[in-house]
């Protein structure tokens, strides 16, 4: 079965999504993520959605749904590098994400959350 | 009733040309040469051509229907005629006259050679009138399509004119916006700004809604929707340039605008952005000199920081 990989850096995890989002598919990742969560101890996710050029209602639902559960794991959440097109759409679905903190590339999400929890 | 004698047509335009030419000549004249846009030789030309089109047109059958494909060429001519005309800045009802300015010489000659053939001039004048009146509608509506054409293509000009996007430092943008904010307009205007915020990465980007004459529901609701865009992106917004009315109005309207940083003045919002940036801008030499006057307040300030 089709999985997406999650990469471990130092205390932060990596999840690159590089194939086109389908249903069953992001609800492994959200499964695979937080069971990675608590087995590695992570204080932050970046999710890495660049290569993502369409998302739906379910999509967008699904990255707000899954920062919120790291988020009561104790891990920050960053998602990095989203589609001028993909930000847009998510805007008229109403989906503004607003509990998750944004960034523009993976490096400055790693800023992001390393620069946080120095503070 | 049926139009017929093109044939016969065709005939009166070929023996009767030159003194044609002179009376339309005449009428066409008045009009050219008082607006001054089209030469002399230049109408002759045309009319020329546009004769020996329609001499080609009508001979081609007896039966007379404009919209058959023997007029295709004429079509043209006129289609380019009332183009050209549209730019040049002719109104409809000049341009129209072009066709309707034969009429009369048309129903002379007709008088003159059938002048004891009451059916035949009956006939006859009856095809010329609806003939010239479908070829001066025709021009008219040419001429107002390529007017439209016009509008459009200003429509687009001004959408895109209208909405640039500066670049004030390294990652820090400004998106000055100038004139009312409408669906269409916010679009273009979040794509540009969204574009441009991959291609230079910027952390901050500052809308200054001082051009924006008013600023109602509608407009708020689509500056938060650009706002929140930008988020998604990874780029905070500063909305700067908020008129004392404007500030009423946002107010009165219960618009919420808590989750936005706004500033007074574009030079404000820079100065909050230089900061989250971790940036200065530092009084040099060239200001020392100017130092008695008080150079910079702004800047002076976020040196003291």
């Amino acid at each position: 079965m089709e999985r997406i990989p999650i990469l471990t850096m130092g205390r932060l995890l990596l999840v690159t999504i590089q194939v086109d989002m389908h249903d069953r598919l992001a609800l492994t990742l959200q499964d695979d993520l937080t069971s990675r969560i608590v087995k590695d101890g992570a204080r932050g996710v970046l999710i890495d959605i660049s290569s993502l050029d369409v998302v739906d209602s379910f999509i967008g639902r699904m990255i707000g749904n899954t920062a919120a559960m790291a988020r009561v794991l104790d891990a920050q959440t960053v998602v990095v590098g989203m589609q001028p097109s993909v930000a847009i759409t998510l805007v008229e679905l109403g989906l503004t994400l607003s509990g998750v903190r944004t960034a523009l590339n993976v490096e400055k999400g790693m800023a992001l959350l390393t620069g946080g929890g120095a503070a | 009733m049926e139009m017929v004698g093109g044939t016969r047509l065709a005939q009166l335009f070929t023996s009767n040309q030159e003194q044609l030419l002179a009376e339309w000549f005449a009428q066409q004249h008045a009009i050219a040469a008082r607006r001054g846009l089209v030469g002399e030789a230049e109408l002759r030309n045309q009319f020329s051509q546009f004769t020996s089109l329609l001499v080609t047109a009508l001979g081609a059958s007896e039966r007379v229907d404009f919209k058959s494909s023997a007029w295709q060429e004429v079509r043209a001519f006129l289609a380019e005629m009332s183009a050209q005309r549209a730019r040049q800045g002719f109104t409809p009802v000049e341009t129209a006259m072009f066709v309707f300015s034969l009429k009369q010489p048309l129903f002379a000659r007709l008088r003159d050679t059938l002048v004891n053939d009451a059916p035949a001039l009956a006939d006859l004048t009856w095809t010329i009138s609806t003939l010239f009146d479908e070829l001066g509608l025709y021009t008219t509506e040419v001429f107002q399509a390529s007017r439209e054409q016009v509008i459009v293509r200003q429509q687009q000009e001004l959408l895109e004119l209208s909405t640039p996007v500066v670049q004030l430092w390294d990652g820090i943008l400004a998106l000055p916006l100038i004139g009312t904010l409408d669906s269409a307009r916010t679009q273009v205007v979040m794509e540009n700004l969204l574009q441009k915020i991959v291609e230079t990465g910027a952390a901050i980007s500052i809308i200054d809604i001082t051009g924006v004459p008013t600023v109602d529901t509608l407009v708020a609701q689509h500056l938060l929707k650009t706002v929140a865009a930008a988020r998604l992106m990874g780029a905070d917004c500063i909305i700067s340039g908020i008129r004392p009315q404007i500030a009423q109005t946002i107010v009165h309207l219960g618009v919420n605008l808590t989750n936005v940083t706004t500033k007074a003045t574009l030079a404000s919002a820079f100065v909050v952005a230089l900061q989250r940036t971790g940036k200065s801008v530092t009084a040099g030499s060239a200001q020392d000199a100017s130092r008695g006057s008080r150079a910079s307040d702004g800047f002076d300030s976020l040196q003291a920081e």
